[in-house]
């Protein structure tokens, strides 16, 4: 890892896996997996159902800590931080988002409050500062709306913005999704399947609107995706992975032309 | 469609009415007279209670379906619709002016009313305080504690104890149980911090046990069953007052505190702790990914919750100047739990109309004596049936976008 600290914050890495592997009881969810991500790049892992792609972002957002391995974070500013066996919600404060493969909004709380949420650990309110309320916390209350409603804007939700999330259609909770995970400043953006149940207007929409959240937010995407025809236009580099390991990595069109993966794709047919 | 519909009603009160005529067949018509030696058959009562039923049934499936219906219809409207009567209330212009008026009748009510009635309506009060507390802890960070009456009692034995020992007076020690309440609530806290729904609710009744079963055996320390008597009541100025005084000066100091913490539970529950909690409620995975420390959202809920259960517990004491561990059963807890899941989970103006519904029914009540119970279980199952969301349902805040700033 990097011993010269000048050199941090041009680092070309924001993400490096090494030697990642998950146990469960006899099952080895996920074996000696590297992966790496720099900076603005929108990295795909792709694999069959079950390979081990969810457990894989449990692994690296502090969900579940790796039997092996080591996960390395470089933020923007600051050290290099070991992540593994990090607290969930300190790798986000570090600046690691996720979205989550079945939806998990706050159902009862509005699309804007869901965003504000992500606001939280980038403000600092108290339990006295909320009952004195104060100038400086009211401030800080009026920045955490603004900004999350600049959120909501990004991901074409500001007209809900006052709706219950579980009132929501399916593709806007998605989206919604998106917009909270934004909200708490990421360097690195993880999205699980967010195309999944979309239709291919949705999809493309939510392809265009990850390319213009990169450029906007100078953040580098990793994305699993079932969909083949967005994971190969969107994605500077894929990973696949099959029973927890990685069996091919490289640009859309190497990954696409490597046996193997068509292997491990077409073989599932033929078990089938 | 219709027509089939009542059909398939009558055909289910006529089951419903045949099911409990023959259960109740051995209470309702046999009667053995045990001196005389017979047994006379009631067959009236059978037709009674066959009838009773049939048409209880039938009303009741009616309303039922009536409900589903609307449910139905409401899933359907992406909008969910507000009543009249909610925006209204939350509408400034008329709940600032609304909320004066109740104040003002609040503070006016002793003036008018017998020390009896008034007592009563102590006891309400401090029954709203503990609900908004425990509403903390449920309504909005969803740890459902079963043992919340333990922090009532350590509240309550905090100004008996000091009292009794050093002659502390009110004033001094309500500072004291508040911090002491805070205290066993993150000694609670601590351990159940990875326990979720039935788990927590398990342990948090055991903690309500160990903690009544403590005052009740270490007699050395609490006097056991016994309790602690003459505890002195709030002081003012030195005066010394009269019992009659006395209940309208409790019921000054509880107006007080009612206010301070409908003020204090308002404005958290619209703050960033408020939205912490209740991301917390929603789903704690997701809770924790986007950022938020659990462990200090719940350790902080619980440190609220027992802080407000035990400012209640030193004015109890003070109020009934008597205590003993038969105060703070697990019923009591019960009872606090069922004002905030009748009130609504999460608002606070249904957690005060469910704490005087629930203090003030049984009361009121006294005149139908036996049935006081029955009617006090019926209003709770027919609460739960047709407002299962509780009385007020809790609402979030609309926030008036700055369209401006935000570009
Ligand atoms: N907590 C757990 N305990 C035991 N086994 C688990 C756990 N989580 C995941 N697994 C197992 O790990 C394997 C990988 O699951 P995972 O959810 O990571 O697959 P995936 O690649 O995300 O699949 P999909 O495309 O269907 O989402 C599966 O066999 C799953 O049953
Ligand atoms: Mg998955």
């Amino acid at each position: 890892m990097a011993q010269n600290m000048n050199e941090l914050n041009n680092q070309n890495t924001v993400l490096s896996v090494r030697n990642v592997s998950m146990n469960f009881g006899g099952l080895r969810a996920l074996s000696e997996v590297d992966l790496d991500v720099h900076p603005g790049e929108v990295v795909a892992l792709i694999g069959p159902n079950g390979a081990g792609k969810t457990t894989f972002f449990n692994c690296i957002t502090g969900i579940y800590t790796p039997t092996e391995g080591v996960v390395t974070a470089y933020p923007k500013t600051g050290k290099p931080r070991r992540i593994n066996g990090m607290r969930t919600n300190l790798v986000c404060e570090l600046g690691m988002a996720r979205t989550f493969q079945n939806i998990r909004l706050f159902p009862s709380m509005t699309a804007l409050e869901n965003v504000m949420i992500g606001r939280h650990c980038r403000t600092k309110t108290g339990i006295l500062g909320a009952v004195l309320r104060g100038s400086g916390t009211r401030r800080e209350e009026q920045e955490v709306v603004d900004k999350s409603y600049e959120m909501l804007t990004k991901v074409g939700l500001e007209k809900l913005a006052n709706e219950y999330s579980r009132n929501l259609p399916y593709g806007a909770q998605r989206r919604l999704e998106i917009a909270r995970a934004l909200a708490t400043e990421p360097f690195l953006l993880l999205l699980d399947e967010p195309a999944a149940g979309m239709n291919p207007q949705e999809t493309e929409e939510l392809k265009q609107m990850v390319i213009r959240i990169r450029e906007e937010f100078k953040v580098s995407v990793l994305l699993i995706e079932h969909d083949m025809k967005m994971v190969m236009s969107l994605s500077d580099r894929i990973y696949v992975m099959e029973y927890g390991r990685i069996i091919s990595t490289g640009t859309p069109k190497e990954v696409s032309e490597d046996p193997q993966v068509i292997r491990a794709y077409l073989g599932e047919d033929d078990d089938a | 469609m219709v027509a089939a519909n009542i059909i398939k009603h009558l055909k289910g009160a006529l089951i419903a009415s045949i099911w409990l005529a023959f259960l109740t067949l051995p209470i309702m018509v046999i009667r053995v007279d045990t001196v005389e030696k017979t047994v006379t058959w009631r067959w009236m009562h059978l037709a009674y209670m066959a009838v009773g039923s049939f048409v209880l049934a039938f009303i009741w499936n009616i309303f039922l379906e009536r409900r589903d219906r609307g449910q139905a219809k409401k899933a359907l409207e992406t909008v969910e619709r507000v009543s009249a009567l909610s925006q209204f209330l939350s509408d400034p212009r008329f709940a600032r002016p609304l909320m004066a008026f109740g104040f003002l009748v609040a503070a006016a009510f002793p003036w008018f009313f017998s020390m009896y009635q008034t007592n009563i309506l102590v006891s309400a009060l401090i029954y709203v305080v503990l609900g908004l507390g425990l509403n903390i802890t449920v309504g909005l960070a969803g740890l459902l504690d079963l043992g919340y009456v333990a922090f009532y009692a350590v509240g309550a034995y905090t100004y008996a104890l000091l009292n009794y020992h050093f002659h502390l007076g009110f004033w001094a020690v309500l500072p004291m149980g508040a911090v002491m309440g805070a205290f066993f609530g993150i000694l609670l806290g601590f351990p159940v911090l990875r326990l979720r729904g039935d788990y927590l609710a398990i342990v948090t009744l055991g903690f309500g046990q160990i903690i009544r079963l403590v005052l009740e055996n270490w007699s050395a320390f609490s006097f056991g069953p016994s309790g602690i008597s003459n505890i002195d009541r709030p002081g003012l100025f030195g005066i010394t007052y009269s019992v009659e005084q006395a209940t309208t000066y409790m019921y000054y100091i509880m107006l007080a505190l009612v206010v301070l913490t409908i003020f204090v539970t308002a404005r958290l529950k619209d703050s960033r702790i408020g939205r912490a909690w209740l991301a917390l409620r929603e789903d704690e995975i997701a809770c924790q990914a986007m950022g938020i420390d659990n462990t200090r959202a719940k350790l902080m809920a619980f440190a609220l919750g027992a802080t407000l259960a035990s400012l209640m517990g030193v004015v109890f004491a003070a109020k009934t100047t008597f205590i003993n561990p038969a105060s703070f059963t697990f019923m009591e807890s019960a009872m606090i739990l069922a004002i905030v899941v009748l009130g609504g989970m999460g608002s606070v103006l249904g957690v005060i109309l469910g704490a005087f519904m629930l203090m003030l029914l049984p009361e009121y009540l006294r005149a139908f004596s036996e049935y006081r119970m029955l009617i006090f279980g019926a209003t709770m199952v027919l609460i739960m049936v047709f407002r299962p969301q509780g009385l007020v349902r809790a609402k979030r805040k609309v926030y008036k976008i700055n369209t401006e700033a935000a570009g």
